[in-house]
Protein backbone atom coordinates (compact mmCIF):
# COMPACT_ATOMS: atom_id res chain seq x y z
CA UNK A 1 0.00 0.00 0.00
CA UNK A 2 1.39 3.77 -0.90
CA UNK A 3 1.90 6.15 1.24
CA UNK A 4 -1.03 8.83 2.75
CA UNK A 5 2.87 11.59 1.18
CA UNK A 6 3.00 9.51 -2.12
CA UNK A 7 -0.26 9.92 -2.67
CA UNK A 8 -0.28 13.36 -1.89
CA UNK A 9 2.54 13.89 -3.96
CA UNK A 10 0.84 12.71 -6.62
CA UNK A 11 -2.29 14.16 -6.61
CA UNK A 12 -0.01 17.70 -6.11
CA UNK A 13 2.11 16.74 -9.47
CA UNK A 14 -1.18 16.00 -11.35
CA UNK A 15 -2.79 19.24 -10.37
CA UNK A 16 0.08 20.97 -11.61
CA UNK A 17 0.28 19.68 -14.89
CA UNK A 18 -3.44 20.25 -15.07
CA UNK A 19 -2.48 24.34 -14.95
CA UNK A 20 -0.22 23.88 -17.42
CA UNK A 21 -3.17 21.78 -19.78
CA UNK A 22 -5.63 24.33 -18.83
CA UNK A 23 -3.38 27.54 -19.78
CA UNK A 24 -2.62 26.01 -22.81
CA UNK A 25 -6.11 25.64 -23.53
CA UNK A 26 -6.70 29.21 -22.93
CA UNK A 27 -4.33 30.32 -25.10
CA UNK A 28 -4.86 27.87 -27.97
CA UNK A 29 -8.43 29.56 -27.69
CA UNK A 30 -7.68 33.09 -27.46
CA UNK A 31 -5.12 32.26 -30.69
CA UNK A 32 -8.09 30.38 -32.81
CA UNK A 33 -10.45 33.30 -32.49
CA UNK A 34 -8.07 35.28 -34.55
CA UNK A 35 -6.67 32.54 -36.63
CA UNK A 36 -10.18 31.59 -37.41
CA UNK A 37 -10.98 35.58 -38.37
CA UNK A 38 -7.84 35.34 -40.70
CA UNK A 39 -8.61 32.18 -43.07
CA UNK A 40 -12.63 33.53 -42.81
CA UNK A 41 -10.93 36.51 -44.50
CA UNK A 42 -8.79 35.14 -46.94
CA UNK A 43 -11.86 32.74 -47.95
CA UNK A 44 -13.12 35.22 -50.06
CA UNK A 45 -10.07 36.46 -52.15
CA UNK A 46 -8.86 32.70 -52.56
CA UNK A 47 -12.18 31.98 -54.31
CA UNK A 48 -12.47 34.33 -56.07
CA UNK A 49 -9.46 34.46 -57.88
CA UNK A 50 -9.89 30.69 -58.36
CA UNK A 51 -13.20 32.31 -60.17
CA UNK A 52 -11.41 34.66 -62.25
CA UNK A 53 -9.19 32.11 -63.51
CA UNK A 54 -11.35 29.88 -64.60
CA UNK A 55 -13.37 32.38 -66.81
CA UNK A 56 -10.21 33.34 -68.30
CA UNK A 57 -9.08 29.86 -68.86
CA UNK A 58 -12.50 29.72 -70.91
CA UNK A 59 -11.47 32.34 -73.28
CA UNK A 60 -7.53 32.34 -73.32
CA UNK A 61 -5.34 29.49 -74.56
CA UNK A 62 -4.37 28.20 -71.30
CA UNK A 63 -0.86 26.51 -72.95
CA UNK A 64 0.07 30.02 -73.44
CA UNK A 65 2.02 29.97 -69.73
CA UNK A 66 3.69 27.36 -67.92
CA UNK A 67 2.21 26.91 -65.11
CA UNK A 68 -0.88 25.99 -66.88
CA UNK A 69 0.69 23.98 -69.48
CA UNK A 70 1.91 20.42 -68.57
CA UNK A 71 5.57 19.98 -67.01
CA UNK A 72 8.73 20.68 -68.67
CA UNK A 73 9.84 17.36 -67.84
CA UNK A 74 7.00 14.38 -67.07
CA UNK A 75 9.58 11.80 -65.74
CA UNK A 76 10.89 14.04 -63.37
CA UNK A 77 9.86 13.49 -59.65
CA UNK A 78 6.50 14.98 -58.04
CA UNK A 79 6.91 17.50 -55.38
CA UNK A 80 4.76 17.30 -52.56
CA UNK A 81 4.72 20.41 -49.58
CA UNK A 82 3.33 19.08 -46.06
CA UNK A 83 2.56 21.81 -44.09
CA UNK A 84 2.72 20.66 -40.10
CA UNK A 85 2.57 22.47 -37.29
CA UNK A 86 5.86 24.12 -35.69
CA UNK A 87 4.80 22.40 -32.20
CA UNK A 88 2.92 19.07 -30.09
CA UNK A 89 0.64 18.53 -27.70
CA UNK A 90 -2.24 18.92 -30.27
CA UNK A 91 -3.67 15.46 -30.64
CA UNK A 92 -3.59 13.69 -33.72
CA UNK A 93 -3.01 16.82 -36.02
CA UNK A 94 0.83 16.19 -36.61
CA UNK A 95 -0.01 12.63 -36.92
CA UNK A 96 -2.57 12.77 -39.22
CA UNK A 97 -0.97 14.34 -41.83
CA UNK A 98 2.12 12.80 -41.43
CA UNK A 99 0.12 9.38 -41.89
CA UNK A 100 -1.09 10.81 -44.84
CA UNK A 101 1.80 11.83 -46.68
CA UNK A 102 3.48 9.30 -46.33
CA UNK A 103 0.65 7.26 -47.90
CA UNK A 104 0.41 9.58 -50.62
CA UNK A 105 4.22 9.18 -50.96
CA UNK A 106 3.85 5.04 -50.94
CA UNK A 107 0.75 5.45 -53.59
CA UNK A 108 2.45 8.10 -55.92
CA UNK A 109 3.59 6.71 -59.63
CA UNK A 110 6.40 8.18 -59.27
CA UNK A 111 8.84 9.29 -56.96
CA UNK A 112 8.66 12.36 -54.80
CA UNK A 113 10.64 15.22 -53.67
CA UNK A 114 9.19 16.43 -50.35
CA UNK A 115 8.62 20.60 -49.57
CA UNK A 116 7.79 21.11 -45.68
CA UNK A 117 6.20 23.85 -43.68
CA UNK A 118 6.71 23.42 -39.81
CA UNK A 119 9.14 21.63 -37.86
CA UNK A 120 7.44 18.39 -37.31
CA UNK A 121 7.14 17.65 -40.93
CA UNK A 122 10.36 18.82 -41.45
CA UNK A 123 12.08 16.68 -38.14
CA UNK A 124 9.79 13.52 -39.36
CA UNK A 125 10.77 13.67 -43.00
CA UNK A 126 14.41 14.80 -43.09
CA UNK A 127 15.29 12.30 -40.10
CA UNK A 128 14.20 9.38 -42.15
CA UNK A 129 16.26 10.83 -45.80
CA UNK A 130 13.81 12.12 -47.74
CA UNK A 131 15.11 14.67 -50.51
CA UNK A 132 13.61 17.56 -49.35
CA UNK A 133 13.68 20.46 -51.86
CA UNK A 134 12.36 23.39 -49.26
CA UNK A 135 12.12 24.12 -45.58
CA UNK A 136 10.81 26.57 -43.55
CA UNK A 137 10.22 26.19 -39.84
CA UNK A 138 8.69 28.15 -37.54
CA UNK A 139 6.43 30.49 -39.12
CA UNK A 140 3.24 30.23 -37.25
CA UNK A 141 3.69 32.29 -34.40
CA UNK A 142 3.43 34.83 -37.20
CA UNK A 143 2.31 34.12 -40.21
CA UNK A 144 2.44 36.55 -43.20
CA UNK A 145 1.60 36.64 -46.91
CA UNK A 146 5.60 36.74 -47.83
CA UNK A 147 5.80 33.36 -46.11
CA UNK A 148 3.79 32.32 -48.75
CA UNK A 149 5.50 33.92 -51.26
CA UNK A 150 8.37 31.67 -50.41
CA UNK A 151 6.63 28.87 -51.09
CA UNK A 152 5.03 29.53 -54.10
CA UNK A 153 8.75 30.52 -55.78
CA UNK A 154 10.07 27.50 -54.81
CA UNK A 155 7.09 25.35 -56.37
CA UNK A 156 7.06 27.50 -59.53
CA UNK A 157 10.74 27.24 -59.42
CA UNK A 158 10.97 23.67 -59.22
CA UNK A 159 7.60 23.14 -62.05
CA UNK A 160 9.04 25.44 -64.53
CA UNK A 161 12.24 24.61 -64.13
CA UNK A 162 11.68 20.85 -65.39
CA UNK A 163 12.49 19.45 -61.72
CA UNK A 164 9.08 18.70 -60.61
CA UNK A 165 6.31 16.88 -62.86
CA UNK A 166 3.14 18.11 -60.67
CA UNK A 167 3.27 20.31 -57.21
CA UNK A 168 0.75 19.42 -54.61
CA UNK A 169 0.02 20.47 -51.02
CA UNK A 170 -1.15 18.56 -47.73
CA UNK A 171 -2.29 20.51 -45.53
CA UNK A 172 -5.29 20.31 -42.47
CA UNK A 173 -8.28 22.49 -43.65
CA UNK A 174 -10.00 23.81 -40.88
CA UNK A 175 -13.56 22.82 -40.99
CA UNK A 176 -14.63 23.42 -37.55
CA UNK A 177 -13.41 23.34 -33.99
CA UNK A 178 -13.70 19.67 -33.75
CA UNK A 179 -13.46 18.62 -37.24
CA UNK A 180 -9.99 19.23 -39.47
CA UNK A 181 -9.90 16.49 -42.22
CA UNK A 182 -6.31 16.56 -43.90
CA UNK A 183 -7.06 17.30 -47.61
CA UNK A 184 -4.69 17.03 -50.37
CA UNK A 185 -4.93 19.17 -53.55
CA UNK A 186 -2.63 19.91 -56.63
CA UNK A 187 -1.08 23.27 -56.94
CA UNK A 188 0.48 23.23 -60.35
CA UNK A 189 -0.17 22.63 -63.23
CA UNK A 190 -3.04 24.94 -62.28
CA UNK A 191 -6.21 22.70 -62.33
CA UNK A 192 -9.49 23.78 -63.13
CA UNK A 193 -11.93 24.64 -60.15
CA UNK A 194 -15.58 23.44 -60.63
CA UNK A 195 -17.81 25.56 -58.71
CA UNK A 196 -20.52 23.46 -57.23
CA UNK A 197 -22.69 26.78 -57.01
CA UNK A 198 -22.47 26.61 -60.94
CA UNK A 199 -21.95 30.56 -62.05
CA UNK A 200 -24.62 31.41 -64.65
CA UNK A 201 -22.37 33.16 -66.39
CA UNK A 202 -19.58 30.17 -66.72
CA UNK A 203 -21.53 29.09 -70.56
CA UNK A 204 -21.37 32.99 -72.17
CA UNK A 205 -18.45 32.91 -74.21
CA UNK A 206 -17.21 36.28 -75.39
CA UNK A 207 -14.55 38.19 -75.91
CA UNK A 208 -12.46 39.90 -73.22
CA UNK A 209 -10.07 43.02 -73.51
CA UNK A 210 -6.68 43.00 -71.99
CA UNK A 211 -5.14 45.78 -70.12
CA UNK A 212 -2.41 45.26 -70.64
CA UNK A 213 -1.57 42.21 -72.61
CA UNK A 214 -2.56 38.78 -72.38
CA UNK A 215 0.69 37.33 -71.52
CA UNK A 216 1.49 40.13 -69.36
CA UNK A 217 -1.30 39.65 -67.14
CA UNK A 218 -1.33 36.34 -66.92
CA UNK A 219 2.26 36.56 -65.89
CA UNK A 220 1.34 38.26 -62.93
CA UNK A 221 -2.17 36.24 -62.64
CA UNK A 222 -0.84 32.93 -62.25
CA UNK A 223 1.75 33.11 -59.55
CA UNK A 224 -0.18 34.90 -57.90
CA UNK A 225 -2.69 32.60 -57.86
CA UNK A 226 -0.57 29.82 -56.68
CA UNK A 227 0.37 32.64 -53.87
CA UNK A 228 -3.23 32.87 -52.79
CA UNK A 229 -3.87 29.03 -52.51
CA UNK A 230 -0.76 28.38 -50.35
CA UNK A 231 -1.41 31.23 -48.10
CA UNK A 232 -5.10 30.12 -47.80
CA UNK A 233 -3.46 26.25 -46.99
CA UNK A 234 -0.98 27.78 -44.33
CA UNK A 235 -3.90 29.76 -42.54
CA UNK A 236 -6.06 26.57 -42.75
CA UNK A 237 -3.46 24.53 -41.26
CA UNK A 238 -2.78 27.29 -38.64
CA UNK A 239 -6.08 27.94 -37.79
CA UNK A 240 -7.16 23.77 -36.97
CA UNK A 241 -3.66 23.48 -35.13
CA UNK A 242 -5.29 25.42 -32.56
CA UNK A 243 -8.22 24.20 -32.74
CA UNK A 244 -7.09 21.19 -32.47
CA UNK A 245 -5.17 21.80 -29.76
CA UNK A 246 -7.58 23.79 -27.75
CA UNK A 247 -9.30 20.25 -28.04
CA UNK A 248 -6.44 18.24 -26.75
CA UNK A 249 -5.94 19.88 -24.38
CA UNK A 250 -9.17 20.51 -23.11
CA UNK A 251 -9.54 16.72 -23.03
CA UNK A 252 -6.21 16.57 -21.10
CA UNK A 253 -7.52 19.03 -18.16
CA UNK A 254 -10.40 16.75 -17.74
CA UNK A 255 -8.14 13.48 -17.65
CA UNK A 256 -6.47 15.31 -15.09
CA UNK A 257 -9.89 15.95 -12.96
CA UNK A 258 -11.03 12.09 -13.10
CA UNK A 259 -6.99 11.48 -12.11
CA UNK A 260 -7.52 13.68 -9.27
CA UNK A 261 -10.95 11.86 -8.20
CA UNK A 262 -9.09 8.87 -8.13
CA UNK A 263 -6.54 9.44 -6.57
CA UNK A 264 -8.24 11.47 -3.54
CA UNK A 265 -10.50 8.19 -2.77
CA UNK A 266 -7.50 6.18 -3.39
CA UNK A 267 -6.00 7.89 -0.42
CA UNK A 268 -8.82 8.62 1.99
CA UNK A 269 -9.54 5.11 1.51
CA UNK A 270 -5.75 4.44 2.39
CA UNK A 271 -6.43 6.89 5.35
CA UNK A 272 -9.05 4.99 6.92
CA UNK A 273 -7.62 2.11 6.93
CA UNK A 274 -4.82 2.99 8.65
CA UNK A 275 -6.66 4.89 10.93
CA UNK A 276 -9.21 1.64 11.79
CA UNK A 277 -5.82 -0.55 12.05
CA UNK A 278 -4.55 1.70 14.27
CA UNK A 279 -7.62 1.74 16.75
CA UNK A 280 -7.41 -2.29 16.38
CA UNK A 281 -4.16 -2.18 17.59
CA UNK A 282 -4.70 -0.06 20.61
CA UNK A 283 -7.63 -1.79 21.71
CA UNK A 284 -6.02 -5.62 21.56
CA UNK A 285 -3.19 -3.63 23.47
CA UNK A 286 -5.58 -2.70 25.84
CA UNK A 287 -7.45 -6.01 25.73
CA UNK A 288 -4.50 -8.08 26.25
CA UNK A 289 -3.78 -5.98 29.43
CA UNK B 1 -29.49 40.81 -74.90
CA UNK B 2 -30.96 43.76 -72.70
CA UNK B 3 -28.33 45.83 -70.77
CA UNK B 4 -28.08 44.89 -66.90
CA UNK B 5 -29.27 48.22 -64.82
CA UNK B 6 -26.47 47.28 -62.07
CA UNK B 7 -23.56 46.00 -61.55
CA UNK B 8 -22.31 43.94 -58.82
CA UNK B 9 -19.20 44.68 -57.22
CA UNK B 10 -17.15 42.65 -55.15
CA UNK B 11 -13.58 44.30 -53.60
CA UNK B 12 -11.73 41.80 -51.88
CA UNK B 13 -7.61 40.91 -50.82
CA UNK B 14 -5.68 38.33 -49.47
CA UNK B 15 -6.42 39.46 -46.01
CA UNK B 16 -10.10 40.11 -46.18
CA UNK B 17 -13.57 40.69 -48.32
CA UNK B 18 -14.16 44.44 -47.92
CA UNK B 19 -17.53 44.92 -49.86
CA UNK B 20 -20.39 42.68 -51.82
CA UNK B 21 -22.34 45.60 -53.07
CA UNK B 22 -25.03 46.30 -56.08
CA UNK B 23 -23.39 50.01 -57.13
CA UNK B 24 -24.08 52.12 -60.01
CA UNK B 25 -20.47 53.07 -61.59
CA UNK B 26 -16.80 52.17 -60.77
CA UNK B 27 -14.35 53.99 -61.17
CA UNK B 28 -11.00 51.57 -61.22
CA UNK B 29 -6.86 53.10 -61.19
CA UNK B 30 -5.93 50.66 -64.12
CA UNK B 31 -2.49 50.10 -65.01
CA UNK B 32 -2.94 52.25 -68.33
CA UNK B 33 -4.86 55.03 -66.65
CA UNK B 34 -8.12 55.24 -64.70
CA UNK B 35 -11.00 54.06 -66.06
CA UNK B 36 -15.12 54.20 -65.52
CA UNK B 37 -17.04 51.08 -65.68
CA UNK B 38 -20.61 51.38 -66.41
CA UNK B 39 -23.49 48.52 -66.41
CA UNK B 40 -23.06 47.03 -69.43
CA UNK B 41 -19.49 46.88 -70.48
CA UNK B 42 -17.44 44.77 -72.50
CA UNK B 43 -15.16 41.86 -70.75
CA UNK B 44 -12.34 43.22 -69.15
CA UNK B 45 -8.70 42.12 -67.31
CA UNK B 46 -7.12 44.99 -65.97
CA UNK B 47 -4.04 45.29 -64.04
CA UNK B 48 -4.54 47.94 -61.00
CA UNK B 49 -2.03 50.90 -60.01
CA UNK B 50 -1.65 51.98 -56.58
CA UNK B 51 -4.44 54.77 -56.78
CA UNK B 52 -8.31 55.47 -55.72
CA UNK B 53 -11.16 53.11 -56.29
CA UNK B 54 -14.32 55.12 -56.32
CA UNK B 55 -18.28 53.37 -56.89
CA UNK B 56 -20.87 55.30 -56.82
CA UNK B 57 -24.87 54.10 -55.53
CA UNK B 58 -27.45 56.23 -56.54
CA UNK B 59 -26.18 59.85 -54.92
CA UNK B 60 -23.72 58.05 -52.67
CA UNK B 61 -20.22 57.51 -53.89
CA UNK B 62 -17.87 55.69 -51.79
CA UNK B 63 -14.11 55.71 -51.78
CA UNK B 64 -11.10 53.41 -51.37
CA UNK B 65 -7.40 53.31 -51.70
CA UNK B 66 -6.34 50.62 -53.28
CA UNK B 67 -2.72 48.96 -54.26
CA UNK B 68 -2.07 46.33 -57.81
CA UNK B 69 -4.09 43.24 -58.07
CA UNK B 70 -6.36 42.57 -60.45
CA UNK B 71 -9.92 43.87 -61.22
CA UNK B 72 -12.25 41.33 -63.55
CA UNK B 73 -14.77 43.07 -65.50
CA UNK B 74 -18.09 41.58 -66.86
CA UNK B 75 -21.34 43.78 -68.38
CA UNK B 76 -23.00 43.01 -64.69
CA UNK B 77 -19.87 42.57 -62.92
CA UNK B 78 -17.20 43.90 -61.36
CA UNK B 79 -14.18 42.00 -59.10
CA UNK B 80 -11.64 43.72 -57.22
CA UNK B 81 -8.64 41.24 -56.41
CA UNK B 82 -6.46 43.92 -54.73
CA UNK B 83 -2.84 43.47 -52.85
CA UNK B 84 -4.13 46.22 -50.72
CA UNK B 85 -6.85 48.24 -50.11
CA UNK B 86 -8.85 50.49 -47.55
CA UNK B 87 -11.67 52.66 -46.88
CA UNK B 88 -11.24 56.09 -46.81
CA UNK B 89 -12.54 56.00 -43.25
CA UNK B 90 -9.93 53.82 -41.95
CA UNK B 91 -7.37 55.57 -43.35
CA UNK B 92 -4.66 57.22 -40.84
CA UNK B 93 -4.32 60.34 -41.71
CA UNK B 94 -1.46 61.17 -40.22
CA UNK B 95 0.14 58.30 -40.65
CA UNK B 96 0.22 58.86 -44.11
CA UNK B 97 1.06 62.24 -44.12
CA UNK B 98 4.19 60.18 -42.03
CA UNK B 99 4.87 57.55 -44.58
CA UNK B 100 5.23 60.28 -47.36
CA UNK B 101 7.81 62.40 -45.77
CA UNK B 102 9.92 59.28 -45.29
CA UNK B 103 9.46 57.95 -48.29
CA UNK B 104 10.50 61.19 -49.92
CA UNK B 105 13.62 61.24 -47.01
CA UNK B 106 14.30 57.79 -48.65
CA UNK B 107 14.02 58.50 -52.22
CA UNK B 108 16.42 61.19 -51.66
CA UNK B 109 19.46 58.99 -50.81
CA UNK B 110 18.42 55.09 -51.75
CA UNK B 111 19.65 53.52 -54.38
CA UNK B 112 18.11 50.69 -56.55
CA UNK B 113 15.58 47.96 -54.71
CA UNK B 114 15.56 50.80 -51.70
CA UNK B 115 14.40 53.21 -53.97
CA UNK B 116 11.88 51.36 -55.85
CA UNK B 117 10.10 50.51 -52.51
CA UNK B 118 10.76 53.66 -51.49
CA UNK B 119 8.95 54.58 -54.82
CA UNK B 120 6.11 52.27 -53.75
CA UNK B 121 6.00 53.52 -50.38
CA UNK B 122 5.76 57.11 -51.62
CA UNK B 123 2.89 56.40 -53.98
CA UNK B 124 0.52 54.37 -51.97
CA UNK B 125 0.55 56.81 -49.00
CA UNK B 126 0.33 59.93 -51.51
CA UNK B 127 -3.02 57.46 -52.84
CA UNK B 128 -4.52 57.12 -49.20
CA UNK B 129 -4.02 60.65 -48.93
CA UNK B 130 -5.94 61.65 -51.97
CA UNK B 131 -8.66 59.26 -50.91
CA UNK B 132 -9.18 60.55 -47.38
CA UNK B 133 -9.16 63.45 -48.53
CA UNK B 134 -11.48 63.44 -51.58
CA UNK B 135 -14.16 61.21 -49.43
CA UNK B 136 -13.85 64.29 -46.57
CA UNK B 137 -14.66 66.86 -49.12
CA UNK B 138 -17.68 64.39 -50.63
CA UNK B 139 -18.81 64.17 -46.94
CA UNK B 140 -18.68 67.85 -45.98
CA UNK B 141 -20.24 69.07 -49.32
CA UNK B 142 -23.73 66.18 -48.42
CA UNK B 143 -24.03 68.15 -45.03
Amino acid sequence: MPSLIDLRRRIRAVKSTQQITKAMKTVAASRLRRAQDRIVGARPFAKLMGRVLNDLAERVDTAAHPLLAPPVAPDAPALVFVVTADKGLCGSFNANILRRAAGFVGDADRPVVMGLVGRKGRDFFVRRGFDVRFELVNIFNDLRYSHAQAVAHAAIEEYTGGAASRVDVIYNEFKSVIQQPVVVEQLLPIPRIDYADGDPEAGVTSEFLFEPAPGEIFRGLLPRHVETQIFRALLESAAAEHAARMTAMDAATRNADEMIDGLTLYMNKVRQATITRELIEVVSGAEAL
Amino acid sequence: MALPSHLTLEIVTPDRPLAVETVDEVEIPGAEGYLGVLPGHTPLLVALQVGALRYRKGDKETFLSVAFGFAEVTPDRVRILADTAERAEEIDIRRAEAAVERAREQLARAVDVDFERARLALLKSMARLQVASRARVRGSAGL
